[in-house]
């Protein structure tokens, strides 16, 4: 008998639509949609899809508990011998989605589940512990790469064959500690690695040390009505006709406009962000970065200036290694500035 | 970016729907937010009514940056 699979997308992978439809409530629908086409060609006789979950990444992310009702009662119904969702690649929204819908399987039912990231997604680590995360690219260029790993991982461990290590499988390090034997006792092997070391020669440590880094939380403002404080977005509010052509995704740079003079965005500012339905933040665009009410509050002296620059970038697939650039030039400036506290909103 | 800002010292709040992702990335002052293409407004509301749902947020976001943490915490 061959092996059932239930497949989860979002709205995109789901051929629903885009960003417009990211609000979408699941569903459920008998057939291979998206990537469940090309993912079950690749089972062979052994497995099917039987289904394909499709679920809008804002909708989940803002209902998580009524989506994951509806989901797990389709799963239950249903009952798979597996779950394989994704991959969200880059897509934060989507790899908390996949994540979300991982965790619940795996938690209440027992049911394993294969998905698929890129390294910096946001969802990876909330999972990666309990899922089958494979190493993917960072966009939807990579999907003919990903699935065949996924399917392959998900014949193995329906066939319960074992599971080799993470870089041999393709899949992303779960920090689980396996038990093997080595011909050699440990103090050897020390000694190998450190003359390897001395000797500039590659070596293999076999306990990566985790790393934290955790920013300390920054003194208090003691006196706000004394304070300059500084709007920032990475919600790509940009002035009409984006001067400075700041990408709309996986931006490369960020701009800063003169606000001194104005009493909100809302008039001569759009989004250029290509994450989210534009629509809300077109029509009033202080509705993604308030500068209207901090002047108001300015004038009213309830804090003492608002920051004469406004800055702005898009945060959508956007590389943690640019945001972490975005942020050290941006911080500079507003330290130098001597700019009290910031504000920083996210779509 | 948060991390990067408030790594000079300089008190930061992120205004963010999914506070899931703001505490994965290290954000220490969160203020959940409305909805992901209108963190600050509410096209629902009618115009004033937002305004004040508006004010009310940035309020939070304000009392979070006169406020000292020693770990993350939602405002």
């Amino acid at each position: 008998m061959k092996f059932k699979v239930l497949y989860y997308v979002n709205q995109f992978f789901g051929q629903i639509g885009g960003e417009e439809k990211a609000g979408m409530e699941p569903v459920f629908k008998e057939e291979t949609i998206g990537p469940a086409v090309g993912f079950n060609g690749l089972l062979e006789d052994e497995g099917e899809v039987i289904g394909t979950l499709i679920c809008g990444d804002n909708y989940f992310n803002e209902n998580k508990e009524k989506a994951l009702e509806y989901i797990m009662k389709v799963i239950k119904e249903k009952n798979p011998d597996i779950v394989v969702a994704g991959p969200a690649f880059n897509a934060g929204r989507y790899g908390m989605a996949c994540a979300g819908v991982a965790n619940a399987v795996i938690d209440e039912l027992n049911i394993p589940v294969v998905t698929g990231m890129y390294i910096e997604n946001p969802g990876l680590d909330v999972c990666r512990a309990k899922a089958l995360v494979v190493s993917v690219s960072d966009s939807a260029g990579g999907m003919r790469k990903a699935l065949p790993v996924m399917a392959k991982l998900t014949m193995k461990l329906m066939k319960n064959e074992e599971i080799g290590l993470p870089e041999e499988e393709g899949y992303i390090p779960q920090g689980k500690r396996l038990t093997v034997f080595s011909d050699k006792r440990g103090s050897e092997r020390a000694v190998e690695m450190l003359i390897a070391r001395l000797n500039a020669q590659p070596f293999e440590t076999e306990l990566p040390m985790p790393v934290f880094d955790k920013v300390e939380p920054a003194k208090a403002i003691k006196d706000l009505s004394k304070a300059t404080i500084a709007l920032v977005t990475s919600g790509g509010m940009v002035p009409i006709g984006n001067p400075d052509r700041i990408q709309s995704a996986s931006a490369q740079k960020w701009g800063k406009y003169d606000v001194s003079k104005r009493e909100g965005l809302t008039g001569e500012y759009c989004t250029i962000h290509g994450g989210f339905d534009p629509v809300y933040a077109n029509e009033i665009p202080d509705r993604v970065a308030p500068l209207d009410v901090l002047k108001e509050y300015e004038k009213n002296g309830v804090i003492g200036k608002v920051f004469e620059y406004f800055y702005t970038t898009t945060g959508t697939g956007t590389s943690v290694g640019n945001a972490i650039k975005f942020g050290t030039e941006i911080g500079k400036e507003l330290r130098e500035a001597g700019v009290n506290g910031v504000i920083l909103t996210s779509t | 970016m948060v991390k990067e800002i408030e790594r000079y010292g300089i008190p930061i709040v992120h205004m963010s729907t999914i506070t899931t992702i703001s505490e994965s990335v290290g954000a220490n002052r969160i203020v959940p937010t409305i909805a992901i293409p209108y963190p600050v407004g509410n096209p629902n509301l009618p115009k004033d009514e937002e305004y004040k749902l508006r004010k009310k947020l940035v309020e939070r976001a304000l009392n979070a940056l006169r406020t000292d943490i020693t770990e993350t915490t939602q405002f």
